[in-house]
């Protein structure tokens, strides 16, 4: 994957220096090891700048919205992994931005660590990183861990079958293997196997040390509505305090307005301070989209999400 | 999906009820709040989504 960033580089000089684009959107070292933060390089010799690794863990999808509000804007060239793919395929089909409006550069994507995973493993703070192809070598000051990639893999990126961007304008490398999974949702089974109050009880641990910062959303390509229902004062939908009531109507309500939309990127669970797994909520919607409409969102330009249209054919055994 | 949601995170299924009733349906309105009455009581009281102020 390291391999890529050279190319990443020479496709963003050479688009900037075309004029072609005003600006590419890409991921850029973080001010400690193993983090990235995303970045905007508006000139070829700050190309540089970018880095392609395994902790790119964030959206770059969600800096578009944001950015081309204003139409003023020239075009904007993302680097994309699959999901991100996806989700700038779903900004388009949500009329967000425009298909020209974007230049897509896309990036086989073979996963991100689970950095919480890795932090795991040291008692102290970790001061070095390096990958090397499947191998991941972590240094703090007490000592030095080499593990294989494979193992400290995010959970969405283990179960991913999209690694590769559905839509894209050129491509930083050869396209991965897909994964094909015998029991893609094996972790939602396992919840639904529980009885209703075991249930209850097992999202009522997973969100009781949410604080509310709401990362989860701000990091989620899918949330660019002006004004959140958590911030509304008028009405006011939810509380705002720790209330466990309140906490678990913002994580079931974000959920479900990502409903036919999430991509599974795991920007969510990656922004979260407190470790909290909320890709547990999303991730029953993505079954039932998949199981009751067939869809998964961001692979095709031209389809419009299942809740978006309506289709005679749709299930409607719940409504009397 | 919303009900598949709120029955995943553990909310008994027949606390939640989808009906499209038009405004001349007086008679579906009634029978379906009585099927709904009848569930409910048969659940008794809920204690998921309660805000408890005595705490």
């Amino acid at each position: 994957m390291d391999t890529c960033i050279e190319k990443i580089r020479a496709i963003g000089a050479d688009l900037l220096a075309k004029g072609t684009v005003e600006k590419v959107i890409g991921f850029a070292n973080g001010s400690i090891p193993m983090a990235t933060r995303p970045v905007a390089v508006t000139s070829p010799k700050d190309m540089d700048k970018l880095v392609f690794n395994c902790v790119c863990g964030l959206n770059l999808a969600n800096y578009v919205s944001k950015n081309s509000l204003s139409k003023k804007e020239g075009k904007i060239a993302v680097v994309a992994k699959g999901c991100d793919a996806r989700n700038l395929v779903t900004h388009i089909v949500e009329n967000q931005i425009s298909r020209d409006q974007i230049y897509i550069i896309g990036v086989p994507c073979t996963g991100m660590v689970d950095k919480r995973k890795i932090a795991a493993l040291f008692e102290d703070e970790i001061t070095g990183f390096e990958e090397d192809g499947d191998t991941l070598t972590i240094t703090s000051a007490s000592k030095t861990e080499t593990v294989k990639k494979a193992d400290v893999l995010r959970h969405n990126c283990g179960v991913c079958t999209h690694r590769n961007p559905p839509v894209y304008d050129v491509m930083a490398g050869d396209p991965v293997e897909e994964q094909t999974l015998d029991q893609p949702y094996e972790d939602v089974d396992q919840i639904a196997a529980m009885d209703p109050d075991a249930r209850w009880a097992y999202f009522e641990k997973l969100t009781q040390n949410c604080i509310r910062c709401y990362a989860c959303r701000n990091a989620c390509p899918l949330c660019y509505c002006p004004t959140c229902f958590v911030d509304e004062s008028g009405p006011q939908w939810v509380g705002k305090g720790q209330d466990e009531t309140d906490v678990t109507t913002f994580h079931f309500l974000r959920a479900f307005h990502c409903a036919g939309r999430c991509t599974d990127c795991g920007a969510c669970v990656e922004a979260c301070p407190m470790g909290i797994n909320v890709r547990d909520f999303t991730r029953k919607l993505n079954k039932d989209a998949l199981e009751l409409f067939g869809w998964e969102a961001g692979l095709d330009l031209d389809k419009r999400p299942p809740l978006d249209v309506y289709s005679p054919n749709d299930p409607n055994d719940f409504i009397k | 999906m919303m009900g598949n949601l709120l029955e995943h995170m553990g909310v008994d299924r027949d606390r939640v009820h989808f009906s499209w009733i038009s405004s001349a349906e007086a008679t579906k309105f009634v029978d379906v709040v009585k099927e709904i009455s009848e569930k409910v009581r048969a659940l008794g009281p809920n204690k998921k989504f309660v805000k408890d102020y005595n705490k």
